[in-house]
């Protein structure tokens, strides 16, 4: 029975593996969900079954105790709380990893000689340091989302300094420890430098720079599970910590691309801060225009893209858009939505916001896709986004967005842009897409401001 | 006959490559369900968990211990796949327009 569950394992990971597979379209996407859960309750079922287990009172109860917290927050969590589920559960997988490492560390003292050898206890040290980290890290990543904690980066004199004087003394206690199992006294000085460190490290990073950032903690958590896999000699959380690992690691890279930014530069730049200095502030004119003449510029173009931002997921303003696309839709319209990587909080934040409001997603285009249809578009109607429309990216090398690949919304016929006030974006600069002649600044709150146009427009499709 | 660290890495380095060659074909589109749901699939750490939680000698603070890791895992796989599932039933084509 126990050599059993191996070959249940391997039919896991390949269900797993599958499940991936199955997201590349949104067609099959649903399919590898059931593949993964198919493959998750395999796992935990043979695990039952094969392993002489005890303590089923404890095992149990927590079982009870993660699905009654689990379904209110996948049900009633809204979808503009995303990232911040998400970071949540970044947090809740280290913690796992980290505990059941720490777990395994104590268990194994009275057998240290033999169980807690060379590569294992490498593996232990790898695991609990990633967990806690990660635990703390995400938590910090949580509290910037939900904005219990200031979105700014924070930032203090040698800061840099201070973080890498903390995770050398972690390395070397974990080096230590490596060496010298039986000192346990060490291990909650190891695990509290760790937590420390995960706080510190997440603290000077903006909040645009989120994406990057819950990406890369994902790829932190399921290495930690990785090397859980190690310590327990088991495959299937060997592959399944790889695949997270993974998956983390393409989606930070897809981010530092699209902000044209490194990693060393996200995780110690503390972006935002420093450039918020050399901000220009002059005054330059710049045209606005009233909800009327908006949707009268709407109404009588051919083709418009709508970009949108963070700010559209802050003002909620999801489903008050979609009316404005079925409306103008309605009356023949073409309408576009242009999706920026790096809009919104988490990679691909913005298209689950506009798919919440039931914009069909082959409305939604990426970067690379649409940014050759501007010139041809009659109106760009910017909502809730900024740095990436900014088109000093592309001519000012004294930008701190230089080179950073942008939406070509300067190449419309008409711009729109719906902002709060005229203040500067989180990298702190002008965007000069705002002094353009052909741009029209809409002031106010994008839903308010959406809700006025369509007040608008069905009484001129009566007249 | 390689040890086990050994046929671990195997592993390890052959996942990472399987990993990585399929997220790459994952849309833009669907990266934030792509993200929660190798979040719930990397919560197989449960297996672990349960491991060290019902060893036959486990003592109590393995017991408590595990007793958080089993909790937040399977935390994450219900809230992660079920989550996963409701953000991918909203991706829908034009229902109107059939031509």
């Amino acid at each position: 029975m126990a050599q059993f569950v191996h070959y249940v394992y391997i039919l896991s990971a390949a269900l797993f593996i599958l499940s991936l597979r199955w997201m590349n379209h949104p067609a099959t996407a649903r399919r590898g969900v059931f593949a993964g859960e198919f493959g998750m309750i395999l796992a935990i079922s043979g695990t039952f079954m094969a392993f002489d287990v005890h303590n089923w009172t404890w095992i149990l109860s927590a079982f009870l105790i993660g699905t009654a917290a689990g379904i209110p927050i996948a049900y009633i969590m809204p979808m503009t709380a995303v990232p911040q589920r998400t970071a949540m559960s970044h947090a809740c997988g280290a913690l796992a990893a980290a505990l059941v490492g720490t777990a395994e560390f104590y268990q194994r003292q009275p057998h240290a000689s033999t169980e807690l050898t060379g590569f294992v206890m490498v593996a232990l040290i790898v695991e609990t340091l990633l967990g806690f980290l990660t635990f703390t890290g995400s938590l910090m990543a949580m509290g910037k989302l939900q904005e219990v904690l200031p979105q700014r980066p924070i930032t203090y004199p040698k800061q840099n300094v201070v973080n890498l004087v903390l995770f050398v003394v972690a390395l070397g206690l974990g080096i230590r420890l490596m060496l010298v199992p039986t000192d346990t006294y060490l291990f909650p000085i190891f695990a509290g430098i760790a937590l420390l460190f995960g706080v510190l490290l997440i603290i000077p990073i903006g909040g645009a720079d989120m994406p990057t950032v819950i990406a890369l903690l994902n790829s932190y958590a399921g290495l930690s599970a990785c090397a859980m896999g190690f310590a327990l000699d088991n495959k299937l959380l060997i592959i399944a910590g790889a695949l997270d690992g993974s998956s983390g690691l393409i989606l930070s890279i897809i981010m530092c691309k699209a902000m044209n930014r490194s990693f060393t530069n996200v995780l110690f730049g503390a972006f935002g801060q420093i450039q918020a200095s050399a901000v220009k502030t002059e005054k330059r004119p710049v045209r606005s225009a009233s909800p009327e003449e908006a949707a009268s510029i709407l109404e009588s173009a051919g083709k418009v893209i709508i970009v949108p931002g963070y700010g559209l997921a802050v003002a909620q303003a999801q489903h008050k858009i979609r009316e404005l696309f079925d409306n103008l839709t309605r009356r023949g319209v073409d309408v576009k939505f242009a999706i920026h990587p790096v809009a919104g909080r988490m990679p691909g934040h913005m298209n689950v916001l506009l798919a919440e409001a039931d914009i069909p997603y082959d409305r939604l285009y990426e970067m690379d896709d649409i940014n050759g249809e501007f010139p041809q578009c009659d109106v760009a109607l910017v909502i809730g986004a900024n740095d990436v429309t900014n088109p000093a990216a592309r001519t000012d090398k004294s930008s701190p967005i230089y080179g950073m690949p942008i939406l070509d919304v300067d190449k419309a016929h008409t711009v729109m842009v719906i902002k709060r006030s005229m203040s500067p974006g989180f990298a702190g600069i002008d965007n000069d897409l705002y002094y353009m002649d052909k741009t029209l600044m809409l002031f106010g709150d994008a839903k308010a401001f959406v809700s006025e146009i369509l007040k608008e427009l069905p009484a001129k499709a009566a007249a | 006959m390689p040890s086990n660290l050994e046929l671990g890495l195997y592993v390890f380095m052959l996942a990472t490559f399987v990993g990585l060659e399929v997220i790459r074909k994952v849309s833009p589109l669907l990266h934030t369900p792509l993200m929660s749901l190798t979040n719930a699939i990397s919560a197989i750490s449960v297996v672990g968990a349960i491991l060290i939680t019902g060893a036959a000698g486990a003592t109590t603070l393995s017991k408590v211990l595990g007793f958080i890791a089993i909790t937040s895992a399977v935390t994450n796989i219900v809230s992660g796949f079920l989550i996963t599932d409701r953000m991918l039933k909203m991706f829908k084509r034009r229902p109107e327009e059939k031509k």
